[in-house]
C-alpha cells in the first residue's frame, strides 16, 4: 500500500487531498505511520519499528493498524498499486 | 491625549448567510473614538470567515462549545487570558450568553468584564415565557400557548383565529391555516426540537427592528429603529434603513425603563393594520445589523464597552435617519496553511 | 530506553461546518482517582465492572441539602428515600447525619427497621400497601401517608380492629403548571378530592392526622412548581386548622430535585443548568413563610429528596472490551457496563471520562455496553479520547436508582465499593455469583436428568 502520491502531509499531521480539496488531521503516532508508509515500509516493518518503541503488543497495534489504514482506504487515501489512481 | 488600548474578545464571527453579529461589532469597535481596541476572536469552528480577516481580527482562538460546560470555558478562557490580557469579552451566540452570564463573578475576578442581561432577564425573555413577559411589562405580544400534548390542540380553536403559527422551543416554525396542519407541525416540529410547542396568533404586517443599549438602571443608552428592506429566505435582513418612528423610540424605553434591560438587544416587531406594534421576539444581545447603529451616529458597541468598564455613559439621543446598510458577500483568498493552522492547533 | 506510552493510529477528516448552536462537543479531563484511591487499583481489588460510592459526597451534599432548609426554615427533617439506594451502608450515612426514612413498599419498610429505624421515624409512601404492610406500619407507630380512597377504609377499620389511632397524612396532587401532572398519586387539590379525605378523616375520628404530602414530579428543573405546591399544602392545613381547629404538624414535600445530571435532548449541560438546594430552598421556604401560618403552628418541612443527594456520589467504573467500526466507519467502543446496570443512560447523556491519561486526540464514539442487544447503548454518540482495549472508564453520577432498578441479566450484578472519609474502600455489596441465582431457583424432579 502507498499514500497516493499528490496528498501532502505536514509535520504538525495535517493531510490535504488536492483532487478533492478534502483535509484531515492525523495524531502524532499516525503521522509517524504515515511516513512509514511513505519510505516504503511493510506492514510488518511497522509493526516491528512501533512496537519496539511504544507500549504495545503486536496483536492490539496489528488491530490497530489495520483499523488505520482501512481508514486510509475509506478516505481514498491509498492506492494499492502502483499506478497512480484519482 | 493618547487614548487607552482595550484587549476585547468578541464572539460569532461567523459572518455568513445567517450571520453572527461579531464582524459588524468589530468594526464598531475599531472604529471607537474613545480607547484603541485590539481585537481577539473567539471561534468554535475553523471556518468562522471572521478568523481570516486578519485587518479586523489580530489572533483567534478556538473555544468549546457551550455543551461543554462552563469549567471547560473558563479553563480555555484563563489560557487565553494569559497571553492576551483580555478586559473585556462580548459574547454574540443566544446558545452561549447562558454560560457566560453564569461565569460572570469568576471573569470579574480575572480582570475581565461583559455586559450582559441578568438571568432572570435572559430566561423571561425567552420564547417559552414571552406572552407572560408581554402581560408583566404591558407590551403588546401575539397572543400565544404553550402546549404539551397533541389533544390539546383541539382546545386551540376556542382561543385562536387560524392561521397560527407553530414554533419549536429553539427552532423552527410553521404556519398552520388548520387544525390538521397545526396537527402535523406539532409533529414534525416536537420530533426535532423536542416539547413544548408554542401557538402564536399569526400578525400580519410589516417587520420593523430595533436594536438598542440599556444601562441596567432603566436607563436608554442607545436606540436605532429600522425597517428591513431586502429579507433572504432564511428571514435575515440585506438591507434596511433607519427611520424615524417615535412610537419605536417609546416602546423600547419602555422596555428599558420597566425591565431595566442591562446590555445590547434587539426587538423583533410587527406594526399590524391597526398600526399597532406587535413584540415577536427579543434578541438578549446586539443584532448582525449592528453597524448600521454605528453609521448613524451610535456606536452601541463602544458604548458597551465603556459600560463593561464601569464608565459614565452619556445617553445617545439622535442619529441620522433614512441610512441604509446594504450587506454584500466578500470572497477572501486564504491560503490553506492558515486553516491548517486553525484546524490543528486552535489557534491563528 | 523505556517504551514511550502507545495511542492507536487516527485519522480525522475536517468536516466544515459552521457551528449549529446545537452542536456537540465534550472536552474532558482524566478520572484516575476517586477520593485519592485510584481506579486500577480499585478494578484490580473488587473487579470490573464497579459501582464505587463516595462516602464524603453523600455527606457533603446532605450537609449542603440540610443548610440550604435550616438557614431558611426553623424546622426541617429529612427522610431518605430508599428506592433510590436502599444499600444499607448507604441508607445508614443519611440516617447517622439525622435522616428518618421513606419507604414505598412492605419490603422497604423492613429493610428500614432492619437498619436499626425507629417505626416512629419511619414514612410510608405509595399506592401499594397490603393490610399486612398497613398492620406493620401500625404497630410500629409509622406515619402512613395515604394514597386513595381504598387505603383511607382499609386504614379506618384497622384502626377499629387494633383499638388504636394510625398517624396519617394523605398525598395530595396538584397542578403545578408543569408537565407532566403527577395525577394518579394520591387526591387532587382542584376538584376538591384532597379536601373531601380530610373531611371524612377528620369527621371518622379514628385516625390522627398529622401531616400532608405532595411529590410533584421528578427530575424538576422549575422551581417555581414546588412554590405552588407548598402554597397549596399550606392552604389546605390552614384549612384544617380553621374548620376542625386541629393543627397539621407537618407539610412533606417529597423528594423531585434534580441531580446535575444532562437529560438526553438538553442543550446546556446538567451542571451548569439544575437549580441548586438552595434554589429549592428559597422556592419552599418562602411559600411557606408567607403562608398564613402563626408562629406556634408552623408546621415541619419534611424533605424526601433522594437523586440530589446521591446521584454525584456514585461512581460505576468499566473496561473497554473492544473498538470496532461500524459499516459507515463510525468508531463503536464496546464495555463492560450495560444498560442492565446503568438504567439512566435511557434518559441521561451521563458524562463519561477516561481513567488514565491521553491527548487531544478525540473521536466520535458510540458507547456500547456488553449485552447481545441493540439497546445496549450507554452513550449514542459521544466525542472520547483514544481508548485502547483493557482501559478503564468512569461513569459520573450514578448513584441514584441505578443500585436499586438494576437487573440481573445475561451478566450478574458487580460488588458496589463505598470509599470512606478516610480514603479507605469497603464492599458494601458483594458481587453476586451463580448461587445468587441458582440458590432461588428449584428444579422439579423430572427435570433433573437429560441426556445430549
Amino acid at each position: 500500500m502507498r499514500i497516493k502520491k499528490n496528498i501532502a502531509i505536514s509535520e504538525s499531521g495535517f493531510m490535504f487531498n488536492p483532487i478533492t480539496g478534502e483535509s484531515f488531521t492525523v495524531n502524532p503516532i499516525g503521522t509517524e505511520i504515515l511516513q512509514m508508509i511513505n519510505d516504503g515500509f511493510e506492514s510488518d516493518q511497522i509493526i516491528e519499528a512501533i512496537c519496539n518503541k511504544y507500549q504495545v503488543d503486536q496483536h492490539t497495534f496489528d488491530k490497530d493498524l489495520t483499523d488505520f489504514t482501512g481508514m486510509l482506504d475509506h478516505h481514498h487515501l491509498s492506492q494499492h498499486h502502483d499506478k497512480e489512481e484519482a | 491625549m493618547t487614548r487607552k488600548k482595550l484587549n476585547i474578545a468578541v464572539t460569532g464571527l461567523n459572518a455568513i448567510d445567517s450571520p453572527g453579529p461579531g464582524v459588524a461589532v468589530i468594526r464598531g469597535l475599531l472604529e471607537a473614538k474613545s480607547f484603541d481596541a485590539n481585537i481577539v476572536g473567539l471561534a468554535y469552528e475553523s471556518l468562522e470567515p471572521g478568523i481570516y480577516m486578519h485587518n479586523l481580527v489580530s489572533k483567534t482562538y478556538q473555544v468549546p462549545y457551550p455543551s461543554a460546560g462552563v469549567d471547560v470555558l473558563l479553563d480555555r478562557l484563563q489560557f487565553i487570558h494569559q497571553k492576551e490580557h483580555l478586559d473585556v469579552i462580548i459574547p454574540n451566540f443566544d446558545a452561549e450568553l447562558y454560560s457566560y452570564i453564569k461565569i460572570e463573578g469568576e471573569l470579574n475576578a480575572m480582570g475581565i468584564h461583559i455586559f450582559l442581561p441578568t438571568m432572570t432577564q435572559l430566561e423571561e425573555r425567552h420564547k417559552i415565557n414571552l406572552f407572560d413577559f408581554g402581560k408583566k411589562y404591558a407590551i403588546k405580544v401575539p397572543k400565544s400557548k404553550v402546549i404539551y400534548e397533541i389533544s390539546d390542540i383541539y382546545d386551540l380553536q376556542k382561543e385562536f383565529e387560524m392561521p397560527v403559527v407553530v414554533k419549536g422551543k429553539f427552532y423552527d416554525a410553521g404556519i398552520a391555516s388548520n387544525i390538521d396542519q397545526v396537527k402535523s407541525l406539532f409533529k414534525k416540529i416536537s420530533a426535532k426540537w423536542g416539547l413544548p410547542i408554542i401557538i402564536q396568533e399569526f400578525v400580519q404586517g410589516t417587520e420593523f427592528n430595533i436594536t438598542g443599549l440599556g444601562d441596567g438602571k432603566g436607563n436608554t443608552i442607545a436606540a436605532v429603529p429600522m425597517r428591513k428592506q431586502y429579507i433572504t429566505d432564511k428571514g435575515k435582513a440585506w438591507g434596511g434603513i433607519s427611520i424615524a418612528d417615535q412610537t419605536m423610540l417609546d416602546l423600547t424605553n419602555h422596555f428599558i425603563g420597566s425591565t431595566k434591560w442591562r446590555g445590547g438587544f434587539e426587538l423583533e416587531l410587527m406594526k399590524d393594520k391597526n398600526n399597532e406594534f406587535n413584540l415577536l421576539e427579543i434578541n438578549p444581545r446586539m443584532p448582525a445589523w449592528i453597524y448600521l447603529a454605528v453609521g448613524v451616529g451610535q456606536n452601541i458597541p463602544e458604548a458597551l464597552v465603556r459600560m463593561a468598564l464601569g464608565e459614565e455613559v452619556t445617553p445617545y439621543t439622535t442619529y441620522d435617519i433614512g441610512k441604509m446598510f446594504i450587506r454584500y458577500a466578500w470572497d477572501m483568498i486564504v491560503d490553506i496553511s492558515e486553516f491548517q493552522k486553525i484546524s490543528t492547533s486552535g489557534e491563528l | 530506553m523505556e517504551k514511550l506510552r502507545y495511542e492507536r493510529p487516527i485519522i480525522r477528516r475536517l468536516d466544515s461546518e459552521m457551528p449549529n448552536k446545537f452542536g456537540m462537543r465534550t472536552d474532558y479531563r482524566p478520572t484516575t482517582q476517586i477520593e485519592g484511591v485510584a481506579v486500577k487499583t480499585l478494578i484490580e481489588e473488587f473487579g470490573s465492572p464497579l459501582f464505587v460510592i463516595s462516602e464524603k459526597v453523600l455527606r457533603s451534599q446532605y450537609r449542603k441539602a440540610r443548610k440550604a432548609f435550616t438557614t431558611r426554615y426553623p424546622k426541617v427533617q429529612f427522610a431518605w428515600s430508599y428506592k433510590t439506594n436502599y444499600i444499607s451502608a448507604v441508607c445508614n450515612v443519611f440516617h447517622q447525619e439525622g435522616s428518618w426514612a421513606e419507604v414505598v413498599s412492605g419490603f422497604e419498610f423492613q429493610k428500614a427497621l432492619g437498619n436499626g429505624v425507629e417505626g416512629s421515624k419511619i414514612i410510608f409512601n405509595g399506592p401499594d400497601k397490603s393490610e399486612e404492610d398497613l398492620e406493620m406500619a401500625i404497630k410500629h407507630n409509622s406515619l402512613i401517608h395515604i394514597d386513595h380512597l381504598d387505603e383511607l377504609y382499609t386504614l379506618t377499620e384497622l384502626a377499629d380492629r387494633h383499638k388504636t389511632k394510625p398517624r396519617v397524612a394523605i398525598r395530595v396532587n396538584m397542578d403545578t403548571g408543569v408537565y407532566p401532572m403527577w395525577d394518579r398519586f394520591g387526591f387532587n387539590y382542584e376538584n376538591g378530592q384532597a379536601w373531601d379525605a380530610l373531611n371524612k378523616i377528620m369527621h371518622s375520628g379514628k385516625l390522627e392526622l398529622v401531616g400532608l404530602h405532595c411529590h410533584i414530579g421528578t427530575f424538576m428543573l422549575s422551581t417555581q412548581a414546588y412554590a405552588v405546591a407548598a402554597g397549596k399544602l399550606a392552604e389546605l392545613a390552614i384549612g384544617v386548622q380553621r374548620k376542625f381547629n386541629h393543627t397539621i404538624k407537618y407539610i412533606d414535600m417529597g423528594g423531585g430535585f434534580t441531580s446535575k445530571n444532562t437529560l438526553k435532548g438538553a442543550y446546556l449541560p446538567g451542571s451548569d443548568t439544575n437549580p441548586s438546594f438552595d434554589d429549592y430552598a428559597e422556592a419552599i421556604t418562602t411559600a411557606l413563610l408567607n403562608a398564613d401560618f402563626t408562629a406556634e403552628y408552623l408546621p415541619t418541612l419534611i424533605l424526601e429528596t433522594g437523586r440530589a443527594l446521591v446521584d454525584e456520589a456514585g461512581y460505576v467504573l468499566g473496561t473497554v472490551i473492544s473498538n470496532k467500526r461500524s459499516s459507515k466507519g463510525k468508531r463503536i467502543t464496546i464495555v463492560d457496563i450495560g444498560v442492565n446496570l446503568m438504567f439512566t443512560s435511557f434518559w441521561y447523556d451521563h458524562k463519561v471520562t477516561p481513567a488514565q491519561e491521553f491527548t487531544q486526540y478525540a473521536e466520535d464514539t458510540t458507547l456500547n455496553g456488553p449485552l447481545c442487544m441493540n439497546i445496549d447503548v450507554i452513550r449514542e454518540s459521544v466525542s472520547l479520547p483514544l481508548l485502547n482495549k483493557g482501559d478503564n472508564i468512569v461513569v459520573h453520577s450514578v448513584g441514584a436508582y441505578n443500585m436499586t432498578q438494576w437487573m440481573q441479566f445475561i451478566t450478574l450484578r458487580p460488588a458496589v465499593v463505598m470509599i470512606d472519609v478516610d480514603g479507605k474502600p469497603h464492599i458494601i455489596r458483594e458481587k453476586e455469583n451463580l448461587n445468587t441465582v441458582n440458590g432461588q431457583e428449584r428444579i422439579p424432579i423430572h427435570l433433573n436428568r437429560f441426556e445430549l
